[in-house]
């Protein structure tokens, strides 16, 4: 259990540390948020799909969260370089402790980060609201936090695997190109899933980002305003993320088991 | 304490470690020297979880460090040839983190820390992030920790590189001092002959993967008919430079030593 809470403690530590970080990585999405937000307004509220600020809202803060998370993963290539990793892979305790709490360690800084650019979406205008659009519901705010979370830790054990698989910088730009940026463009965040075609939907619906952000504007803006919010729904949406994060963290645990150095 | 056996260990068709068989007494300092490439630091991650054998076998403290990985991981410490820790923490965190992963209990934790960190002069600057130390403190920072947590068997890879003589000086007299106060066995690498004089009790040289020499220093001096340890291990390994398998920073490094020998 040492083993677990020390290399949580850590990713923590590295996070406060760099607060420089903390703002400079909160500025991507904060430029969709305003530039797409308020730029794309007025074109989407003519379509009559409504406010363009709160359809986007969840999406970056779903945004936010994936880049976090599967970076705090894939910073193990840093640990290869530098070779921090080789103590933690001789240290006396199981190997899945120490992935576990490097995991769990991202997936916290992850979920603070996306609770930051929830506050950076409120102070934009972006109010949580009920499903029968009876006023704001500020208690959509901690089933957020919940799908926050999961969204954390399904991305940050995925991170986890490929940080225990790629060992170059080169491995790194394709994953980024073809895996991280698909995820997020393929989930939602920025357009509605809907009427895209038999193709597109189908990908869509392995994109696991799609459930998160999918579950993320169910609970914050309801299905009142726009019909094709809620496209899958809560239970869903909660179940595949754990699946999926049961899966990735099962995954991480044998890739990382396995390193040689 | 550390008994191997007919070790070899194979990259494709390379073979790094050819049939290796020796045996390291507990509380003995043992040197393993040998060219750039001869398959020291390869024989060190075999032996101590990092990669597995091709074939042979291992006992460190009584344990295959294949079958029985965590209680052979507890019985040794081990400096890497390469740096290991982590930059973005203290002096301090980056020992306390290590004693956690290896169940030193909390009391005698702060105390071996403080005595540590002391010992090798690093308690000053315990609370400074270790990216900002020098080559040598960082070096000094990971000898320290590899004693943190009382190991029987310390590997030590080149611990000596890039430090400058009053430091490789005082390293090798704690080394010796813990060795003698604390029993550890001690498993060492270096290219410096004079150290491995000075603090070996028996010395294996390798080349090209396989031991051609073990003994105490008089030995290899008496067989070699020679009268330095360093001429006894030109003898055993033939003056001619290393360079199959190399790649370019084997052969900067070779090129430097080519001139500091000349
Ligand atoms: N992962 C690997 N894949 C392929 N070849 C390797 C690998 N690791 C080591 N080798 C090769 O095995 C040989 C032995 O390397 P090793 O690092 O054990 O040498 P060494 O005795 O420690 O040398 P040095 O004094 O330079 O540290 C070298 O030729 C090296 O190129
Ligand atoms: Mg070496």
């Amino acid at each position: 259990m040492g083993a677990i809470y020390i290399m949580w403690l850590r990713e923590l530590k590295r996070y406060f540390r760099s607060k420089a970080q903390i703002i400079v990585s909160l500025g991507q999405p904060t430029l969709y948020l305003l530039a797409l937000g308020f730029g794309f307004g007025p074109v989407f509220a003519k379509a009559g799909a409504g406010n363009y600020i709160q359809f986007i809202a969840p999406g970056v803060i779903g945004m936010t969260v994936l880049f976090s998370s599967i970076f705090s993963g894939m910073a193990m290539l840093w640990d290869r370089q530098f070779g921090f990793l080789k103590e933690t892979l001789v240290a006396p305790v199981p190997r899945i402790q120490i992935i576990f709490g490097r995991t769990l360690g991202g997936a916290t800084v992850a979920s603070l980060q996306g609770l930051l650019m929830l506050i950076v979406c409120l102070i934009a205008g972006f109010r949580p609201l009920h499903q029968n659009g009876a006023g704001h519901n500020w208690l959509a705010l901690p089933a957020a936090g919940i799908f926050i979370g999961m969204i954390a830790l399904v991305f940050a054990a995925l991170g986890s695997s490929i940080g225990s698989t790629i060992k170059d910088m080169q491995g790194f730009q394709m994953l980024m190109n073809f895996l991280v940026m698909p995820l997020f463009f393929l989930s939602g965040a920025l357009f509605p899933l809907k009427n895209l075609g038999r193709v597109l939907t189908w990908i869509t619906h392995l994109d696991p980002l799609a459930y998160g952000i999918d579950g993320l504007r169910g609970v914050l803006i309801g299905n009142w305003q726009f019909s094709f919010n809620w496209q899958f729904n809560f239970m869903l949406d909660l179940c595949i993320l754990a699946a999926l994060a049961a899966i990735f963290l099962g995954t991480s645990a044998w890739l990382f088991s396995r390193i040689e150095v | 304490m550390i008994r191997v056996e007919n070790l070899t260990k194979t990259f494709g068709e390379f073979t790094a470690v050819k049939d290796i068989t020796f045996e390291v007494d507990s509380g003995e300092v043992f040197a393993f020297l040998g060219p750039n490439g001869a398959g020291k630091t390869t024989t060190i991650k075999m032996l101590t979880t990092l990669l597995r054998p091709t074939a042979g076998r291992i006992h460190l403290d009584g344990f295959d460090p294949w079958v029985k990985q965590r209680e052979a991981r507890q019985c040794f410490g081990i400096v890497f040839q390469d740096p290991s820790l982590d930059g973005e923490q203290t002096a301090y965190e980056n020992m306390e983190l290590h004693g956690i992963l290896y169940h030193v209990p909390h009391k005698v934790r702060v105390e071996r820390i403080e005595q540590l960190l002391k010992l090798f002069e690093l308690w000053e600057r315990r609370k400074d992030l270790v990216k900002t130390f020098s080559g040598g403190m960082k070096r000094r920072l990971e000898i320290a920790r590899g004693f943190l947590h009382t190991p029987k068997i310390l590997f030590l890879d080149e611990p000596t590189l890039g430090l400058d003589p009053q430091s490789r000086n005082q390293l090798w007299t704690h080394v010796k001092g813990l060795n003698e106060r604390e029993n550890t066995t001690v498993f060492l690498t270096t290219h410096y002959m004079d150290e491995a004089d000075r603090v070996a009790h028996r010395i294996a040289v390798m080349d090209h993967g396989a031991i051609v020499a073990i003994g105490t220093s008089a030995e290899l001096k008496a067989k070699t008919n020679t009268d330095s340890l360093e001429n006894a291990f030109l003898a055993l390994t033939g003056s001619s430079l290393r360079d199959e398998g190399a790649n370019s920073t084997d052969a900067m490094r070779r090129f430097a030593q080519m001139w500091q020998k000349r």
